[in-house]
């Protein structure tokens, strides 16, 4: 499953532009689902198996996309001036290297401040791709890059950029590669545009029309120094959400999953999470209603080039997804 | 007309946060039976009670909507037996310290309430700057008590917390509690039910208390997509005079419900309501909403293709604190007016709800 | 052909001149259904006031195209009656209140006419001039005789439409530049598609027209037809300006990003593509920030590939906006083309 991480966190694929990520994921899908397709806005859109009498028409949502930056001007000098695609911290800026679609890279760095103890702001941040003038610049207005850094594998954690959500759909990967039988009929979705507004889940969530919604993302953790009053920490198991700044999961649906998680014994962690929402938030609102909850993979540094997961976390995620799909669900 | 106040002081006496209404669906279902032809939730757990009319098939159809969840707090972690905090919904920490509520525990032993404090810790257990401030809610903790091993056991992250001040009957015929935002009108939905037993009506009457109204009209989405009504009424308690509330926004105590108008309200609908109250003679104030109205209303509106809507306030002092005044009156007056409208909707109104400018 | 001349420029003076408030979109609603008549067979208002007119194409397999511009303009509502013909007021859409002071304003359907004032400057201190002057300070005054204005009642700047040259300006560029732009391309809708063409309301707060208008046409692709920020006044350093938007004179500005719509990459790329083959001056809108009806739109039932072509002007959501005459006819000459060039093959491909 490493490798497959690896594979998915070193792709560039901000939000808007997940072609190559979507690529990436089919080929990987292809052979383990039904029908596959990308719809309008594209999201990729797996199919498979049809519902029992005690089955539910679910779907599961792992966005494909990740936070990136796109060029808003290039000056005379040949240096790019850019807006950001979804959160970014500007405390992660300074230093850090860029690769664009087309594979040009580049190194951020900003206007010279006054107060070196102050972080630039966006707008005071700028791309050099080591050009030397807006002609000989190969980056236009409206190109997007994603942050560049090597996924590393330290054993019992794994350390990538976009694990935020790559990790998320490595475990829908996974979850289908390792699902024997299914009362349910599944949609496996990976979403576009999650990170600027939640775009894709909600208009594929209307699209599949489910019984019942489960996004697979990340979450914080508390267990880092001086870090946010959270009880979720790496190591302790896969998160079971129950509300976080954007939505409540359905309490029949955080009951199931406990249930589950204790009845396979598998590690689990109860999250509440004070700032972020996930793709569950779009679906629990399409159409009629849809009931929602969200299976988190707990990591640290969400949003930074370098976020971090627990090895055995992911692959308790995945073992607790295969459960949840294998048998009905009692809600 | 009956006597609403004890099915009020009932249902303020239930939690029911949102996303965890059963308590709440659980009274208001037991009280609408006997006044609705059918009864079921949607799908996000709103509470759908259907009154047939009497035109033929297929009959146009009005949805009442009545946010019935709460706002509260939740456990985000337990540090030696007091309890870590967070809101659901728009709770102001100031209000907080000193309040009696009760824990919703899920931990050893099955579901249990236990009453706990929300408490402020001394000045040298909390950062220098805060100093002589208002502490913020993530140093505020909920005290049981109990002691901390106990607390672990039967404590859970997730675990929904709610007011626990019971409601206390003021003079003037008002009425003090928690959470009378927004079961006041769950009331004043109740109090039209009632009338309608004994004024037939040719559409359809969709009654529904809608779940998580507080963090987004997320029930009120779903219901409206599902029910698809003709058009739709919002009722939720709007600004009252008072401390700290005297600006435009706000409207008398008692002198009845407002009738709200701007982008979010359909003007055909809002000038037939008026008209009719003016010819009933039921007093009622005029509210303005430049932008939104912060209600079901504002889902309803435009869901779909689009439904006509219309917002009646029920005026609330100290809103979203644990001691909110109504007056009873007022919730009578606008179920009585509601019901009224609804009685003479004719087969034709939504012929009449036109944009003639 | 849709051409620009002295009756879409009296059009237009009409529209710039019309008072329509978010909410309350009526006296442009009049106008549009109109200059509509004898255009177009399917035309209805919805629950919410949008104006949604079809008109099909002939010939087999037709994109379903809708176009969207946006009826209301940002302004005032008064919310309480002083006496003495002083109203206090909130802003409807997001307008800066230091463009507020000093303006005159026209209330209500009879255009009835008031002023915002400020305290006179002799009675200022140094200080309180560093201040902006806060809404709940600011009163509409409409004269101490009183007059039939009441709270609830909206009201705009009282800005009149004015022509100089190549030069045009007026209130509410944002969006009667879009209103009547969309009118020329319904006159002469091509026949290769189905032109499903909404006038939505309440734009200015929170696309709520466009959301259900989208719902119920459920198109195959959206243009969104409006009016953008051209900031290309001189930076306070003299160091170049890199946060222009736009700017007036470079033509019809496309979206590539904006704060609520990443554009669908296949019709940046058409409408690209057609500015270059018929020699159409065109610039890029900077990505990031604002909005437009695509942010509903894009997002409705599955989904739908949006774009949006703005007119430039300078000084939106203030009382006297700044466009140029070319640039709103190379607007609708782009657009013209543009859906005259749509095939259902620009589909056919994935989003990319």
């Amino acid at each position: 499953m490493k490798k497959l991480i690896q594979k998915l966190t070193e792709t560039f694929s901000p939000s808007g532009y997940e072609t190559a990520i979507c690529e990436v994921i089919r080929n990987e899908i292809k052979p383990l689902a039904g029908e596959v397709r990308v719809d309008a806005l594209g999201n990729l859109i797996a199919h498979k198996g049809s519902k029992s009498k005690s089955g539910l028409k679910i779907m599961l949502a792992g966005h494909m996309d990740e936070i990136g930056l796109m060029a808003t001007h290039i000056d005379e000098n040949g240096f790019i001036r850019f807006t950001g695609l979804g959160g970014i911290r500007p405390a992660a800026l300074t230093g850090g290297r860029v690769r664009f679609m087309d594979g040009t890279p580049g190194v951020i760095n900003s206007d010279r401040l006054t107060d070196l103890t102050k972080t630039p702001t966006l707008e005071q941040c700028f791309i050099d791709v080591g050009a030397s003038s807006r002609k000989d610049c190969p980056v236009k207005v409206g190109d997007v890059c994603a942050f560049e850094r090597p996924f590393l594998d330290l054993g019992n954690r794994m350390i990538a950029k976009s694990m935020d959500d790559r990790i998320g759909c490595a475990v829908m990967i996974e979850t289908l590669r390792n699902l024997k039988t299914s009362p349910h009929e599944l949609f496996f979705v990976f979403t576009t545009q999650e990170e600027v507004g939640l775009r894709g889940a909600t208009t594929s969530a209307f699209g599949v029309d489910p019984d019942l919604g489960l996004s697979v993302d990340v979450t914080g953790t508390g267990d880092t120094p001086k870090g946010s009053k959270m009880e979720v920490a790496l190591g302790k198991g896969p998160a079971v959400k129950v509300k976080d700044g954007g939505m409540l999961a359905d309490p029949r649906i955080v009951n199931w999953m406990i249930r589950t998680a204790e009845k396979a014994k598998i590690p689990y962690q109860r999250e509440v999470l004070e700032g972020g929402t996930t793709d569950a938030r779009a679906i629990q609102v399409a159409r009629a209603g849809v009931p929602a909850g969200c299976l988190s993979v707990p990591t640290r540094y969400v949003h930074s080039p370098s976020e971090m997961v627990d090895t055995r976390d992911v692959q308790n995620s995945v073992k607790l997804l295969v459960a949840l799909l294998s048998a009905p669900v009692d809600l | 007309m009956t006597d609403i106040t004890p099915f009020l002081k009932d249902l303020l006496t239930a939690p029911g946060l949102s996303g965890y209404e059963d308590p709440a669906a659980e009274i208001i279902s037991a009280k609408w039976k006997p006044l609705v032809h059918e009864i079921s939730r949607g799908r996000l757990g709103s509470l759908h009670g259907l009154r047939r009319g009497t035109g033929t098939s297929p009959r146009p159809s009005v949805m009442v909507a009545t946010h019935m969840d709460a706002i509260g707090l939740m456990v985000t972690g337990i540090v030696d037996g007091f309890v870590r905090l967070t809101q659901v919904g728009g709770v102001d920490p100031r209000v907080l310290p000193g309040t009696l509520v009760m824990v919703y525990a899920t931990g050893a032993g099955g579901r249990r309430a236990i009453p706990g404090v929300v408490v402020q810790p001394p000045v040298h257990l909390l950062p220098p700057e805060i100093g002589q401030n208002p502490v913020p809610l993530e140093y505020l903790f909920v005290d049981t008590g109990l002691p901390p091993r106990k607390v672990a056991e039967l404590i859970h992250v997730g675990d929904v917390i709610s007011y626990a001040q019971p409601p206390v009957e003021l003079s003037g015929e008002t009425i003090a509690g928690h959470t009378l935002d927004n079961r006041a009108s769950v009331a004043a939905l109740t109090v039209c039910l009632e009338e309608l037993l004994s004024r037939p009506h040719v559409w359809d009457v969709w009654a529904v208390a809608t779940t998580q109204e507080e963090i987004g009209m997320i029930g009120a989405i779903g219901s409206t997509f599902e029910l698809c009504p003709t058009i739709a009424i919002a009722v939720d308690v709007t600004f009252a005079k008072g401390p700290g509330a005297s600006d435009w926004q706000t409207s008398s105590l008692g002198k009845g419900p407002t009738l709200c108008m701007g982008p979010n309200i359909h003007p055909a609908m809002h000038k037939a309501m008026k008209d009719l109250a003016d010819r009933l003679e039921i007093p009622y104030g005029l509210e303005y909403a430049p932008r939104h109205t912060g209600t079901d209303g504002y889902a309803t509106q435009v869901t779909a293709e689009g439904i006509p809507t219309l917002v009646l306030g029920i005026p609330l002092r100290y809103m979203h604190t644990p001691v909110e005044v109504v007056a009873i009156k007022d919730i009578q007056r606008a179920g009585r007016l509601m019901a009224e409208f609804i009685a003479g909707l004719t087969p034709d109104f939504v012929e009449k709800i036109t944009w003639d400018d | 052909m849709p051409t620009i001349g002295n009756a879409q420029l009296k059009l237009l003076e009409k529209l710039c001149n019309a008072c329509a408030v978010s909410g309350d979109e009526g006296e442009v609603r009049k106008i549009v259904l109109e200059e509509l008549k004898g255009h177009a067979e399917d035309v209805r208002v919805d629950a919410l006031g949008n104006v949604l007119v079809t008109r099909a194409g002939s010939g087999k397999k037709r994109l379903k195209v809708m176009l969207s511009a946006h009826m209301d303009e940002v302004g005032f509502m008064l919310v309480t009656d002083d006496g003495e013909g002083l109203f206090r007021f909130e802003t409807v859409g997001g307008i800066d209140i230091r463009q507020l002071p000093g303006k005159a304003v026209l209330i209500g359907k009879d255009h009835l006419p008031g002023v915002i004032g400020a305290r006179p400057i002799h009675l200022t201190t140094i200080e309180e001039r560093k201040q902006k002057i806060p809404l709940d300070a600011l009163r509409i005054d409409i004269g101490p005789g009183g007059g039939k204005v009441k709270p609830g009642d909206r009201a705009t700047f009282a800005t009149r439409f004015q022509r100089n040259g190549p030069v045009l300006i007026a209130k509410a560029f944002d969006n009667r530049l879009g209103v009547v732009t969309l009118l020329e391309l319904v006159k002469n809708a091509p026949a290769n598609i189905d032109l499903l063409a909404a006038f939505t309301v309440q734009e200015e707060i929170g696309m709520r027209g466009a959301k259900v208008a989208a719902y119920t046409f459920n198109p195959d692709l959206a243009i969104v037809v409006d009016a953008t920020p051209a900031n290309d006044l001189p930076g306070w350093d003299d160091e170049e300006n890199d946060s222009f938007n736009t700017k007036l004179g470079l033509g019809p500005a496309i979206y590539i990003a904006d704060g609520n719509t990443l554009s669908d990459p296949r019709l940046v790329r058409h409408l690209s593509e057609t500015a270059q083959a018929e020699g159409i001056p065109v610039q890029f809108r900077q990505p990031g920030g604002g909005g437009t009806d695509a942010g509903a739109i894009h997002k409705a039932r599955s989904g739908v590939p949006s774009v949006s072509v703005s007119v430039p002007h300078r000084y939106s959501h203030t009382a006297a906006s700044i466009a140029r005459l070319d640039d709103w006819k190379n607007t609708l000459t782009l657009l013209h083309a543009a859906l005259r060039r749509l095939t259902p093959e620009l589909l056919a491909s994935e989003r990319g």
